[in-house]
């Protein structure tokens, strides 16, 4: 009996006093409850977004061109085809433009530059990039081949500021995957002769680029759902443009236009669209990570 | 004399012919005139974009434009205070707002959650960010900002008695609305840092802390919090430059009041918004002025940026030795952390 309540006496040395195990609780409480906090305004938006967005799904949502005239509301709003076409236009000329540009940096970055000082600056200046407001690239662009050349708005200047939007990602991101390349893999094509550049394109490239691809695609994603950049590069028309010369459409632009209006049926447009434009960039987001899960690296 | 009869003329035996060794070198400068290019971008743009702005700033002076409390297009007036203030005030109160949130969301999920669980919660989080900024300003206008009104008129007026606070009708488009929104967009970043940062804490912190009979969130507060300290404020600093940088939701949820609000739920305009909003249609001194608007926007993410990146590399630096982990240096754990947001 004596010999049991020392030992609980003992252990009583040990215990919590109530106030600090209360104070764990509670801490611990307020980080759960803040957590779920964090996790609401996404149940929020993609709730919202499936109810009015399918709400404004149909064919004819996607097959026609959206029309100026919505005074009178109902289909002849017509639907959102080239805002869909524009942004994939734009998304993979400027694709096209920043990935080579952006992986190409990157090699130098991990086997050339290195640590040098040239490197570091390059490095700190493509951070400099990743911090740039979308808006600033949209000015950039727009003094540099709207001012610059004295011609007016066109789908390719709005795909070079995207373009300069994606090439930090792209950067940052192959230079982080390309560094996981084993040194040993290097070394052994070196050791038996192959030259520098056969290196790099038969050995380092194909071993990192599935992880390059993740990094690619996210960037894409990243790019696909800009507006201000667009704004004064590429906007201005509703039809279906396959020139990327002349003006286009795209999807952000046309949500950002709808929103502004007092009709009721071209604010559904708007969410039809934006609806299109998260389940686009949510495809790219899932291929990004499937890929990534099945990279040998990283 | 043995060298002199190989094939190869006075060529070492291991060493390629120049032919052989043109494209090595053709790659390694293309490469770096690539590298090169970037730089001399990046510069291009400023010169240009001063260029640019040039006669706004002769017109009103730089401190004339930056600190003159008067937006007045018609006057021709430009002074961008009322803007620079709604950029500040709408990015302090979505850190203010998003980062104890997002720190919570981190300690969650690196400390406290079920193992299980840890994945679907980061996917999640990190879902935010996929929702492009244009999409977060036609929920904010559409759904949350009228859901809240109410609630808002409530707060502003009990809270009259504080200064810019309380006191005023409260608008649909707002300073309050919009940084909340920012608080949401800004979450994402901010959590995946922290969570970067805290998974970096030793193990053996966390376990002496335990082993001296600390509590879990004594543990938190006592081992990971100071470990992580400047990794975090780093995080916050980037998700302030997210928030200063941000356009289109800011533009939709702000309104267009080219003047400073009198109080936190009345209309405003920030910097970012005042470029979206007006370019269209500006000319002259005025499309001058919203470059040289674009170009403290410009300077303004540059030094938050700067202070960031300081941070974080402080950080990294401080912890990946401790770590040991060899693959990840300082500069790779951001670029991954800004690369998955």
């Amino acid at each position: 009996m004596s010999a049991n309540a020392t030992s609980s006496d003992r252990l009583a040395r040990f215990a919590l006093s109530p106030a600090r195990r209360r104070k764990d609780r509670f801490a611990r409480a307020g980080v759960l409850a803040a957590t779920a906090i964090a996790l609401v305004p996404l149940a929020l938006i993609v709730y919202y977004l499936l109810r009015k967005g399918l709400g404004a799904w149909s064919t004819s949502f996607f097959t026609t061109d959206p029309t100026g005239n919505t005074f009178f509301g109902g289909s002849s709003i017509g639907g959102i085809k080239s805002a869909i076409l524009g942004t994939i236009e734009i998304v993979a000329l400027a694709s096209a433009i920043a990935v080579p540009i952006g992986i190409g940096v990157a090699v130098w970055l991990v086997e050339y530059g290195k640590s040098s000082w040239f490197a570091q600056t390059v490095r700190f200046f493509v951070d400099v990039l990743t911090g740039v407001p979308s808006i600033v690239f949209g000015l950039f662009v727009y003094i540099v081949l709207v001012v610059g050349t004295g011609s007016t708005y066109a789908g390719y200047k709005g795909s070079i500021a995207l373009a300069l939007l994606m090439l930090p990602v792209v950067i940052r991101s192959a230079e982080v995957i390309l560094l996981l390349v084993p040194a040993a893999l290097r070394e052994s094509a070196l050791a038996l002769g192959a030259p520098r550049w056969r290196v790099i394109f038969n050995i380092v490239l194909p071993t990192a680029l599935p992880g390059m691809v993740t990094g690619v695609l996210l960037a894409v994603a990243r790019a696909a759902g800009e507006t201000a950049p667009l704004l004064f590069t590429a906007d201005a028309t509703l039809k279906t443009n396959f020139n990327l010369g002349g003006f286009m459409n795209s999807l952000p632009v046309q949500i950002y236009k709808d929103v502004t209006s007092p009709t009721t049926a071209v604010v559904n447009r708007a969410w039809g669209a934006a609806l299109t434009l998260v389940v686009m960039i949510l495809l790219l987001n899932l291929v990004a990570r499937l890929i990534s899960r099945r990279s040998r690296l990283a | 004399m043995e060298a002199a009869s190989l094939p190869g003329g006075d060529r070492g035996i291991l060493s390629r012919s120049p032919l052989a060794r043109l494209p090595d070198r053709a790659l390694k400068y293309g490469l770096t005139a690539l590298a090169a290019l970037i730089l001399a971008l990046i510069v291009y743009f400023f010169v240009r974009l001063v260029g640019q702005a040039r006669p706004a700033f002769a017109k009103e002076g730089v401190f004339g434009f930056v600190f003159g409390n008067d937006w007045n297009v018609s006057a021709e007036h430009f002074g961008a205070l009322p803007l620079l203030l709604g950029t500040l005030i709408t990015s302090a109160l979505a850190l203010l707002i998003g980062v104890p949130v997002a720190v919570a969301t981190a300690i969650y999920a690196t400390e406290l959650c079920p193992l299980r669980l840890r994945a679907p919660l980061t996917v999640l989080v990190e879902l935010l960010a996929a929702v492009p900024s244009v999409v977060y300003g036609l929920w904010g206008i559409f759904f949350l900002a009228p859901k809240l009104q109410g609630s808002e008129q409530w707060v502003a007026d009990r809270l009259s008695f504080i200064p810019f606070i309380g006191g005023g009708l409260v608008t649909i488009p707002n300073y309050f609305i919009t940084g909340l929104v920012l608080a949401i967009m800004i979450l994402p970043i901010v959590s995946a840092i922290s969570r970067e940062v805290m998974s970096t804490v030793p193990a053996d912190h966390k376990e002496a802390a335990l082993g001296l009979g600390a509590t879990r969130w004594e543990m938190i507060r006592i081992a990971v919090l100071p470990y992580c300290r400047s990794g975090i404020v780093g995080g916050a600093m980037l998700g302030l430059g997210r928030a200063i940088g941000e356009t289109i939701a800011v533009t939709i949820l702000i309104g267009d009041a080219p003047k400073l609000g009198d109080h936190l739920f009345a209309q405003g305009y920030s910097l970012a918004a005042v470029i979206a909003n007006e370019f269209g249609e500006a000319q002259g001194v005025h499309r001058s002025a919203l470059f040289a608007a674009g170009l403290v926007l410009f300077v303004l993410t540059l030094l938050v940026n700067g202070a960031a990146r300081l941070l974080v590399l402080r950080a990294a630096r401080g912890t990946s030795s401790a770590a040991g982990k060899q693959t990840s240096g300082p500069t790779t754990l951001l670029a991954d952390a800004t690369a998955g947001a």
